[in-house]
């Protein structure tokens, strides 16, 4: 049994069907990569697991059908993290991250000092201590992408959802965010599902990548046999040259001069 | 660090109490000074001494007669209550649609409250005349009140029926078109009856004047109820700040949740719309000065709005009784005088953290 089960799920935007029926397993703290050119559905699966998109078909986390929850409950088993997250810039940090503790809160509930200490104990694992009280807009873009994340943690949900989590990041900022996420979801054993544009940073990262075309899977398995020169060129009409790492296997794609074969 | 975190918990929980007890202070003042500011009646500074004395176990001579105190009880109180209660509706609603719609620039008219009780009352003072002699309650009132949300609920049926009410810009849209509906039947009906043109405008452009105490009774059990329903979801508003999406993701059910922000600072606003016209502003302004003075969240924004929303429309109310004595400024028309330079004047000063 996995961590996160898809049983067929499907996505459909009236008659055009934006991901076909599509199952996968992910198991208690992978790391699963989804990839894919723009438009090929993967922000739509990963809506369509957190219950932001109608979909067919049955998610189930740790055995326990989703559909079968309330909003609530649901959301204490699925964190998302939005592509371009909507920050507002008169927020703290504190209580922004606080926000991450609604599902636990009764409709007419306030926070609890267990919600409180969860929320300084994600603060201070991401370093955000000297930003507590300081309003979401005067911080950079890394600082704020930190919150956002830590925002999620503290929903203390099994299964993380992640839409392009670095794709308004510069480069450094990427690799710090993304070694950030490798570490919590060891420290944790969270389960990660990320949407991907960047193919090097999906192959080094991740566990197993899922590869989408036109909401179609065209590949799955580990990094080194779903990224080959030969698919990107078919899938993405690029033209690359694919190493695999001989230490740690990590995935390296090089985008080079000319047209696919 | 553990003790620096217990700290700071304390430090915002104390700041939040700080700023009731500041606006529950400038509240009562307000009322004093309403209470004992007017055009006739007895000398200002008796007024509060004579409250005084009425108290159980005081008991002090004031020197006001039992005529002076029948204006200051019969005139003043309720009209001092009522634009308490006003103001208080106008800014919490003010501050709960801009919430739920994240758009700063919404005030609680938005959705037809005003545009659905002006018709209503403009049919009523037009054509409504001869059916409603001899009704035991105001026929203007009444009917202004269900046209409200009357139109109101067209909007919401209108925008949810496209685009759906999970998203709230549609419901906006709607609006504005609801609006300009009923405001075009509403000319329409006074180009017909040019004869009553003073009295609908006077209507619409609200007072407090001539308020009594069966307006204060009319109004209290709505803004009451709308008011404890919005302090509920204060934290829901908090929640719709990242978003629709966002909000839905951490396990809000942003579509219900917003219905029921949106009907209960409906049906208060209609309620003192009906009562009291259409002051403007109000419902605008006061929050964005509370979110400018207080910080942006909820938690503080929706309890400082009752209160400070309050206490502003008894202050604006009072020099539009005294300055133009016997005639009236109308109330929409100082409290945009006082609000929109103050505003200004905040928006240039304000530094964020």
């Amino acid at each position: 049994m996995g961590a996160l089960e898809l049983r067929d799920v499907a996505v459909s935007y009236g008659r055009r069907q934006a991901v076909a029926p599509l199952s996968v397993q992910v198991a208690s703290g992978d790391w699963l990569g989804v990839i894919g050119p723009n438009g090929a559905g993967k922000s739509s699966l990963l809506r369509a697991v957190v219950g932001l998109l109608p979909a067919e078909g049955d998610v189930l986390v740790e055995g326990t059908s989703l559909s079968g929850l309330s909003d609530r409950e649901r959301a204490a088993r699925v964190a998302y993290v939005a592509q371009d997250p909507l920050i507002p810039d008169d927020m703290t940090t504190f209580d922004y991250v606080l926000l991450g503790r609604t599902p636990y809160i009764g409709y007419f509930g306030s926070p609890t000092a267990h919600d409180r200490a969860v929320v300084a104990g994600v603060v201070d694992r991401l370093q955000l201590g000297p930003f507590t009280d300081r309003l979401l807009g005067t911080m950079s873009g890394g600082e704020r992408q930190r919150a956002v994340l830590a925002r999620a943690l503290a929903q203390e949900a099994p299964v993380l959802l992640l839409d392009e989590p670095t794709s308004a990041l510069d480069i450094g900022h990427q690799q710090q965010a993304l070694e950030l996420i490798a570490e919590l979801r060891r420290e944790q054993a969270m389960t990660v599902v990320s949407a991907m544009h960047d193919l090097t940073l999906a192959g080094t990262y991740t566990d197993r990548l899922v590869m989408l075309r036109e909401g179609e899977v065209v590949a799955g398995g580990a990094p080194a046999d779903v990224l080959t020169a030969e698919r990107l060129g078919e899938v993405f009409h690029v033209c690359v040259t694919v190493d695999v790492d001989a230490d740690d296997g990590a995935v390296i794609v090089v985008p080079r001069r000319g047209f696919p074969v | 660090m553990r003790a620096e975190r217990g700290e700071r918990a304390w430090t915002a929980e104390w700041t939040d109490r700080r700023w009731i007890v500041v606006a529950g202070a400038t509240l009562l003042g307000a009322v004093l000074v309403g209470a004992s500011l007017g055009p006739a009646g007895p000398v200002w500074w008796r007024v509060p001494l004579e409250m005084l004395d009425r108290l159980p176990l005081v008991a002090l001579d004031s020197g006001v007669t039992e005529t002076e105190w029948n204006i200051v009880w019969q005139i003043r109180m309720p009209r001092v209550l009522l634009g308490g209660l006003v103001g208080a509706m106008l800014s919490v609603a003010g501050a709960s649609y801009q919430g739920v719609f994240r758009n700063p620039l919404v005030d609680p008219y938005l959705l037809g409250a005003a545009a659905g009780a002006g018709l209503g009352a403009t049919f009523m003072l037009t054509t409504g005349r001869s059916v409603t002699e001899g009704w035991p309650i105001d026929p203007v009132q009444f009917v202004a009140f269900l046209t409200a949300l009357l139109t109101v609920a067209i909007t919401y049926a209108v925008g949810s029926s496209f685009g759906g009410v999970r998203s709230g810009s549609t419901l906006v849209l709607a609006g504005v078109a609801v609006v300009s509906f009923a405001t075009a039947m509403q000319t329409f009906i006074l180009q017909r009856n040019l004869d009553v043109v003073g009295e609908v405008f006077n209507w619409i452009l609200g007072r407090l004047s001539g308020a009594t105490w069966n307006d204060v009774r009319t109004v209290t059990p709505y803004v009451l109820l709308a008011c404890i329903v919005l302090m509920l979801h204060r934290r829901h508003l908090d929640v719709f700040r990242v978003g629709d999406d966002e909000a839905a993701s951490l396990g809000v059910s942003v579509a219900r949740t917003r219905l029921v922000i949106v009907v209960a600072a409906t049906l208060g606003t209609a309620a003192v719309v009906s009562v009291s016209g259409l002051i403007g502003f109000v419902g605008l302004i006061v929050p964005h000065v509370i979110r400018l003075m207080a910080g942006a969240g909820y938690r503080r924004v929706v309890p400082l709005s009752i209160l400070f929303g309050a206490a502003f429309l008894i202050l604006a109310d009072v020099p539009g009784r005294m300055l133009t004595s016997p005639a009236e400024t109308p109330i929409g028309v100082v409290t945009a005088f006082i609000g929109a330079p103050f505003f200004i004047y905040l928006l240039r000063t304000r530094k964020l953290v």
